[in-house]
Protein backbone atom coordinates (compact mmCIF):
# COMPACT_ATOMS: atom_id res chain seq x y z
CA UNK A 1 0.00 0.00 0.00
CA UNK A 2 1.25 3.42 -0.85
CA UNK A 3 1.53 5.81 1.81
CA UNK A 4 -0.72 8.74 2.03
CA UNK A 5 1.50 10.89 2.40
CA UNK A 6 5.28 11.72 3.24
CA UNK A 7 5.90 10.68 6.72
CA UNK A 8 9.11 13.24 6.65
CA UNK A 9 6.93 16.37 5.59
CA UNK A 10 5.51 16.07 9.37
CA UNK A 11 9.35 16.62 11.12
CA UNK A 12 10.00 19.11 8.50
CA UNK A 13 7.32 21.36 9.82
CA UNK A 14 7.73 20.46 13.71
CA UNK A 15 11.56 21.50 13.17
CA UNK A 16 10.40 24.70 11.49
CA UNK A 17 8.05 25.43 13.59
CA UNK A 18 10.22 26.08 16.51
CA UNK A 19 11.79 28.91 14.53
CA UNK A 20 10.26 32.11 15.25
CA UNK A 21 10.78 33.49 11.80
CA UNK A 22 11.41 31.54 8.40
CA UNK A 23 11.66 33.58 4.85
CA UNK A 24 11.83 31.48 1.85
CA UNK A 25 13.14 33.76 -0.88
CA UNK A 26 12.00 33.01 -4.06
CA UNK A 27 12.51 34.67 -7.64
CA UNK A 28 10.55 33.61 -10.65
CA UNK A 29 13.17 35.24 -12.76
CA UNK A 30 17.07 33.92 -12.42
CA UNK A 31 20.08 36.32 -11.93
CA UNK A 32 18.43 38.83 -9.42
CA UNK A 33 20.63 38.16 -6.49
CA UNK A 34 18.75 35.81 -4.35
CA UNK A 35 21.57 34.26 -2.78
CA UNK A 36 23.41 37.23 -2.23
CA UNK A 37 20.42 38.80 -0.61
CA UNK A 38 19.77 35.64 1.47
CA UNK A 39 23.27 35.45 2.65
CA UNK A 40 23.60 39.59 3.69
CA UNK A 41 20.45 39.46 5.59
CA UNK A 42 21.58 35.82 7.33
CA UNK A 43 25.11 37.17 7.90
CA UNK A 44 24.30 40.33 9.35
CA UNK A 45 21.55 39.37 11.60
CA UNK A 46 24.00 36.86 13.21
CA UNK A 47 26.75 39.50 13.66
CA UNK A 48 24.19 41.51 15.28
CA UNK A 49 24.08 38.05 17.82
CA UNK A 50 20.92 36.91 16.88
CA UNK A 51 20.57 33.09 16.28
CA UNK A 52 20.25 32.93 12.43
CA UNK A 53 20.47 29.88 10.07
CA UNK A 54 20.88 29.82 6.10
CA UNK A 55 19.54 27.03 4.22
CA UNK A 56 20.74 26.61 0.30
CA UNK A 57 17.82 24.67 -1.28
CA UNK A 58 19.94 25.25 -4.80
CA UNK A 59 20.77 21.82 -5.15
CA UNK A 60 21.93 22.19 -8.76
CA UNK A 61 23.67 25.87 -8.56
CA UNK A 62 24.48 26.07 -5.44
CA UNK A 63 26.54 29.41 -4.36
CA UNK A 64 25.70 30.47 -0.78
CA UNK A 65 29.07 28.40 -0.09
CA UNK A 66 30.94 30.82 -2.68
CA UNK A 67 29.66 33.85 -0.93
CA UNK A 68 30.77 33.05 2.23
CA UNK A 69 34.27 31.99 1.24
CA UNK A 70 33.59 28.52 1.91
CA UNK A 71 34.75 24.99 0.10
CA UNK A 72 32.71 21.79 0.09
CA UNK A 73 35.97 20.25 2.06
CA UNK A 74 35.24 23.16 4.60
CA UNK A 75 31.66 22.13 5.43
CA UNK A 76 30.97 19.87 8.40
CA UNK A 77 28.20 19.00 10.24
CA UNK A 78 27.76 17.36 13.48
CA UNK A 79 25.41 14.55 14.05
CA UNK A 80 22.73 14.29 16.90
CA UNK A 81 19.29 12.57 16.21
CA UNK A 82 19.63 14.33 12.69
CA UNK A 83 22.43 16.96 11.26
CA UNK A 84 23.10 19.63 13.06
CA UNK A 85 24.24 22.50 10.62
CA UNK A 86 27.45 24.02 10.11
CA UNK A 87 28.52 27.01 11.67
CA UNK A 88 30.01 30.22 10.50
CA UNK A 89 30.43 32.04 13.57
CA UNK A 90 27.40 32.47 15.06
CA UNK A 91 25.27 31.55 11.26
CA UNK A 92 23.91 27.92 11.55
CA UNK A 93 24.54 27.05 7.59
CA UNK A 94 23.13 24.04 5.64
CA UNK A 95 24.49 23.17 2.26
CA UNK A 96 24.40 19.93 -0.32
CA UNK A 97 27.91 20.63 -1.76
CA UNK A 98 28.80 19.06 1.70
CA UNK A 99 27.12 15.83 0.15
CA UNK A 100 28.35 16.37 -3.58
CA UNK A 101 31.83 17.54 -3.15
CA UNK A 102 29.97 20.84 -5.16
CA UNK A 103 29.98 18.31 -8.11
CA UNK A 104 27.68 18.68 -11.43
CA UNK A 105 24.05 17.89 -10.01
CA UNK A 106 21.42 17.63 -12.46
CA UNK A 107 17.64 16.51 -10.40
CA UNK A 108 14.58 15.83 -12.50
CA UNK A 109 11.70 17.60 -10.69
CA UNK A 110 10.69 15.42 -8.22
CA UNK A 111 14.07 14.09 -7.25
CA UNK A 112 14.53 17.41 -6.10
CA UNK A 113 11.38 17.55 -3.97
CA UNK A 114 12.35 14.43 -2.43
CA UNK A 115 16.05 15.66 -1.67
CA UNK A 116 13.98 18.80 0.01
CA UNK A 117 11.99 17.15 2.03
CA UNK A 118 14.59 14.66 3.28
CA UNK A 119 16.84 17.44 3.89
CA UNK A 120 14.05 19.76 5.76
CA UNK A 121 13.11 16.37 8.19
CA UNK A 122 16.99 15.65 9.23
CA UNK A 123 18.92 18.75 9.86
CA UNK A 124 18.37 20.26 13.15
CA UNK A 125 17.82 23.94 13.25
CA UNK A 126 17.45 24.37 17.18
CA UNK A 127 16.37 27.29 18.32
CA UNK A 128 16.78 29.97 15.86
CA UNK A 129 15.11 33.23 15.27
CA UNK A 130 15.79 33.89 11.63
CA UNK A 131 15.86 30.89 9.07
CA UNK A 132 16.19 32.22 5.18
CA UNK A 133 15.87 29.73 2.82
CA UNK A 134 17.43 29.91 -0.25
CA UNK A 135 15.71 28.45 -3.69
CA UNK A 136 16.50 27.98 -7.00
CA UNK A 137 15.32 30.63 -9.48
CA UNK A 138 12.17 29.94 -11.11
CA UNK A 139 8.61 28.18 -9.40
CA UNK A 140 8.50 24.38 -9.77
CA UNK A 141 8.72 20.98 -7.59
CA UNK A 142 10.61 22.42 -4.71
CA UNK A 143 8.81 25.85 -5.10
CA UNK A 144 5.49 24.55 -4.87
CA UNK A 145 6.75 22.11 -1.77
CA UNK A 146 7.29 24.98 0.30
CA UNK A 147 4.98 27.38 -0.68
CA UNK A 148 1.83 25.00 -0.22
CA UNK A 149 3.20 21.87 2.20
CA UNK A 150 4.69 24.34 4.52
CA UNK A 151 2.88 27.46 4.23
CA UNK A 152 1.96 27.06 8.09
CA UNK A 153 5.28 27.79 9.49
CA UNK A 154 7.05 30.23 6.47
CA UNK A 155 6.77 33.26 5.08
CA UNK A 156 7.94 34.46 1.22
CA UNK A 157 10.36 36.88 0.88
CA UNK A 158 10.29 37.95 -2.81
CA UNK A 159 13.56 39.07 -4.69
CA UNK A 160 13.65 41.34 -7.99
CA UNK A 161 15.57 43.77 -9.94
CA UNK A 162 14.15 47.04 -11.48
CA UNK A 163 14.19 45.45 -14.88
CA UNK A 164 10.63 45.31 -16.29
CA UNK A 165 11.20 41.06 -17.19
CA UNK A 166 11.93 40.63 -13.77
CA UNK A 167 9.25 42.42 -12.77
CA UNK A 168 6.70 41.64 -15.18
CA UNK A 169 8.13 37.55 -13.83
CA UNK A 170 7.36 38.49 -10.66
CA UNK A 171 3.75 39.73 -10.70
CA UNK A 172 3.18 36.14 -11.78
CA UNK A 173 4.64 35.10 -8.36
CA UNK A 174 3.04 37.17 -6.27
CA UNK A 175 -0.31 35.97 -7.91
CA UNK A 176 0.67 32.47 -7.12
CA UNK A 177 1.41 33.61 -3.94
CA UNK A 178 -1.49 35.29 -3.13
CA UNK A 179 -3.69 32.17 -4.05
CA UNK A 180 -1.94 30.17 -2.02
CA UNK A 181 -3.63 32.20 0.62
CA UNK A 182 0.28 34.18 1.86
CA UNK A 183 -1.05 37.54 3.16
CA UNK A 184 2.13 38.78 4.52
CA UNK A 185 4.08 38.64 1.68
CA UNK A 186 7.66 40.88 1.45
CA UNK A 187 9.70 42.15 -1.62
CA UNK A 188 13.77 43.28 -1.55
CA UNK A 189 14.43 45.19 -4.84
CA UNK A 190 17.81 44.59 -5.73
CA UNK A 191 20.26 46.50 -7.51
CA UNK A 192 17.78 49.41 -7.41
CA UNK A 193 16.62 52.85 -6.09
CA UNK A 194 13.90 52.69 -4.69
CA UNK A 195 11.78 52.84 -7.89
CA UNK A 196 9.25 49.34 -7.08
CA UNK A 197 8.61 50.93 -3.56
CA UNK A 198 5.57 52.16 -4.65
CA UNK A 199 4.60 49.52 -7.37
CA UNK A 200 5.00 46.57 -4.57
CA UNK A 201 2.91 48.28 -1.66
CA UNK A 202 0.01 48.40 -3.85
CA UNK A 203 0.08 45.28 -4.99
CA UNK A 204 -0.54 44.80 -1.18
CA UNK A 205 3.18 43.44 -0.66
CA UNK A 206 5.29 44.38 2.12
CA UNK A 207 8.57 46.19 0.67
CA UNK A 208 11.33 45.41 2.68
CA UNK A 209 13.77 48.17 0.84
CA UNK A 210 16.54 48.32 -1.91
CA UNK A 211 20.23 47.45 -2.50
CA UNK A 212 21.36 50.13 -4.71
CA UNK A 213 23.84 48.14 -7.45
CA UNK A 214 27.75 48.55 -5.93
CA UNK A 215 30.57 45.87 -7.31
CA UNK A 216 31.73 45.99 -3.75
CA UNK A 217 29.61 43.59 -3.27
CA UNK A 218 31.04 41.20 -6.06
CA UNK A 219 34.24 42.24 -4.76
CA UNK A 220 33.53 41.08 -1.21
CA UNK A 221 32.50 37.73 -2.60
CA UNK A 222 34.25 35.20 -0.26
CA UNK A 223 35.29 37.72 2.29
CA UNK A 224 33.25 37.60 5.39
CA UNK A 225 34.91 41.00 6.62
CA UNK A 226 34.49 42.50 3.80
CA UNK A 227 30.66 41.56 3.51
CA UNK A 228 30.45 43.06 6.63
CA UNK A 229 31.86 45.98 5.96
CA UNK A 230 29.65 47.36 3.05
CA UNK A 231 29.01 50.69 2.13
CA UNK A 232 25.54 49.45 1.59
CA UNK A 233 24.72 47.66 4.83
CA UNK A 234 22.38 50.34 6.31
CA UNK A 235 20.20 49.04 3.39
CA UNK A 236 20.56 45.83 4.93
CA UNK A 237 20.08 46.24 8.51
CA UNK A 238 17.02 48.32 7.79
CA UNK A 239 15.42 45.26 6.00
CA UNK A 240 16.33 43.05 9.01
CA UNK A 241 14.19 45.21 11.32
CA UNK A 242 11.29 45.07 9.37
CA UNK A 243 11.86 41.52 8.95
CA UNK A 244 12.26 40.38 12.61
CA UNK B 1 30.01 6.23 9.62
CA UNK B 2 27.75 7.27 12.24
CA UNK B 3 24.37 6.54 11.78
CA UNK B 4 21.75 9.43 13.35
CA UNK B 5 20.08 9.43 10.33
CA UNK B 6 17.57 6.85 11.99
CA UNK B 7 16.37 9.32 14.74
CA UNK B 8 15.30 11.63 12.33
CA UNK B 9 13.48 8.31 10.10
CA UNK B 10 12.14 7.28 13.17
CA UNK B 11 10.37 10.73 14.12
CA UNK B 12 8.48 11.07 11.24
CA UNK B 13 7.15 7.43 10.80
CA UNK B 14 5.86 8.00 14.58
CA UNK B 15 4.43 11.26 13.80
CA UNK B 16 2.81 9.77 11.08
CA UNK B 17 1.26 7.10 12.69
CA UNK B 18 0.20 9.65 15.38
CA UNK B 19 -1.18 11.93 12.66
CA UNK B 20 -3.25 8.81 11.22
CA UNK B 21 -4.96 8.37 14.75
CA UNK B 22 -2.74 5.24 16.22
CA UNK B 23 -2.03 4.65 19.84
CA UNK B 24 -2.01 1.39 20.40
CA UNK B 25 -0.11 -0.97 17.69
CA UNK B 26 0.10 -5.00 17.47
CA UNK B 27 2.44 -4.90 14.78
CA UNK B 28 4.19 -2.25 12.84
CA UNK B 29 6.02 -2.71 9.61
CA UNK B 30 7.87 -0.35 7.57
CA UNK B 31 9.65 -0.73 4.03
CA UNK B 32 12.67 0.80 3.65
CA UNK B 33 15.21 1.54 0.78
CA UNK B 34 18.63 -0.28 1.08
CA UNK B 35 19.97 2.91 -0.81
CA UNK B 36 20.57 4.32 2.00
CA UNK B 37 22.03 1.86 4.50
CA UNK B 38 19.58 2.32 7.45
CA UNK B 39 20.55 0.70 10.26
CA UNK B 40 17.46 -1.14 11.44
CA UNK B 41 18.61 -1.82 15.24
CA UNK B 42 19.41 1.35 15.96
CA UNK B 43 16.14 2.40 13.98
CA UNK B 44 13.86 -0.11 15.71
CA UNK B 45 15.64 1.85 18.88
CA UNK B 46 14.65 4.63 18.03
CA UNK B 47 10.60 4.31 16.67
CA UNK B 48 10.20 2.42 20.01
CA UNK B 49 12.05 5.44 22.01
CA UNK B 50 9.94 7.88 19.93
CA UNK B 51 7.27 6.23 20.31
CA UNK B 52 6.73 6.14 24.27
CA UNK B 53 7.83 9.98 23.63
CA UNK B 54 4.72 10.53 22.05
CA UNK B 55 2.97 8.75 23.69
CA UNK B 56 2.14 5.55 21.16
CA UNK B 57 1.97 1.89 22.28
CA UNK B 58 4.09 -0.15 19.49
CA UNK B 59 4.34 -4.10 19.74
CA UNK B 60 6.35 -5.95 17.06
CA UNK B 61 8.15 -3.95 14.69
CA UNK B 62 9.42 -5.42 11.35
CA UNK B 63 12.24 -3.44 9.25
CA UNK B 64 11.84 -5.03 5.23
CA UNK B 65 14.70 -3.96 2.81
CA UNK B 66 13.24 -2.55 -0.59
CA UNK B 67 15.55 -3.63 -3.13
CA UNK B 68 17.36 -0.63 -5.56
CA UNK B 69 16.06 -0.70 -8.88
CA UNK B 70 17.12 2.69 -11.15
CA UNK B 71 15.97 3.01 -14.49
CA UNK B 72 17.87 5.26 -17.12
CA UNK B 73 14.90 7.91 -18.34
CA UNK B 74 16.69 7.93 -21.63
CA UNK B 75 17.42 4.28 -22.81
CA UNK B 76 15.92 2.54 -20.71
CA UNK B 77 18.08 0.37 -19.35
CA UNK B 78 17.39 -0.64 -15.24
CA UNK B 79 20.32 -1.92 -12.75
CA UNK B 80 20.77 -2.18 -9.20
CA UNK B 81 23.72 -0.88 -6.95
CA UNK B 82 24.41 -2.67 -3.90
CA UNK B 83 25.46 -0.04 -2.00
CA UNK B 84 27.81 -2.05 0.25
CA UNK B 85 30.08 -1.93 -2.81
CA UNK B 86 30.05 2.20 -2.25
CA UNK B 87 32.88 4.08 -1.25
CA UNK B 88 32.26 5.00 2.47
CA UNK B 89 32.24 9.10 2.12
CA UNK B 90 29.62 8.31 -0.97
CA UNK B 91 27.81 5.51 1.18
CA UNK B 92 27.46 8.30 3.81
CA UNK B 93 26.16 10.90 1.51
CA UNK B 94 24.11 9.12 0.16
CA UNK B 95 22.71 8.11 3.61
CA UNK B 96 21.54 11.70 4.16
CA UNK B 97 20.38 12.90 1.07
CA UNK B 98 19.94 9.60 -1.10
CA UNK B 99 19.55 12.40 -4.35
CA UNK B 100 23.51 12.78 -3.58
CA UNK B 101 23.54 9.55 -5.45
CA UNK B 102 23.51 11.90 -9.02
CA UNK B 103 26.39 13.34 -8.38
CA UNK B 104 28.52 10.52 -8.33
CA UNK B 105 26.81 7.62 -10.76
CA UNK B 106 25.40 7.60 -14.29
CA UNK B 107 23.47 5.28 -16.44
CA UNK B 108 26.42 2.26 -16.87
CA UNK B 109 24.91 1.78 -20.83
CA UNK B 110 24.31 5.42 -22.30
CA UNK B 111 26.11 7.66 -19.54
CA UNK B 112 23.34 10.05 -18.94
CA UNK B 113 22.61 11.70 -15.77
CA UNK B 114 18.92 11.53 -16.58
CA UNK B 115 17.82 7.97 -14.43
CA UNK B 116 14.64 7.18 -11.77
CA UNK B 117 15.38 5.57 -8.59
CA UNK B 118 12.05 3.66 -8.95
CA UNK B 119 12.27 1.94 -5.95
CA UNK B 120 15.08 1.41 -2.79
CA UNK B 121 15.11 5.02 -1.74
CA UNK B 122 13.08 5.50 1.50
CA UNK B 123 10.01 4.84 3.34
CA UNK B 124 7.78 3.28 0.67
CA UNK B 125 5.19 1.42 2.71
CA UNK B 126 3.86 1.70 6.43
CA UNK B 127 1.68 -1.03 7.30
CA UNK B 128 -0.04 -1.01 11.27
CA UNK B 129 -1.53 -3.83 12.74
CA UNK B 130 -3.79 -3.13 15.72
CA UNK B 131 -5.29 -5.55 18.30
CA UNK B 132 -8.85 -4.99 15.98
CA UNK B 133 -7.91 -4.71 13.00
CA UNK B 134 -5.51 -4.73 10.34
CA UNK B 135 -4.83 -1.37 8.56
CA UNK B 136 -2.28 -0.85 5.64
CA UNK B 137 -1.89 3.68 5.91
Amino acid sequence: MRLMSDPRLLRALKTLSGIRHVYVVLSSKGGVGKSTISTLLALYASSRGIRSGLLDLDFVNPSTHIILGLRAEDIKYDEEKGIIPHRVGLLSYFTIVAYTRDLPLALRGENARSALRELLSIVNWGELELLLIDTPPGISDEHLELIYALRSVVKPLVVTTPSRLAWHSILKLIEILHSAGYRELYLVENMGNGELRYLTEKLGVIYLGYLPYTRQIENSIGSLDMLLQLDVKTHIEEMLVRLL
Amino acid sequence: MSLVHEWALAESIVLYIKQQGYASIKKLRVSIGVLQSIDKEILEYALRELAHEYGVKIGEVELVDEYLLLKCSICGFEWSINPGEISEDVREAVHFIPEAIYAYYRCPRCGSLDYNIVKGRGVSEITVETHERSSPT
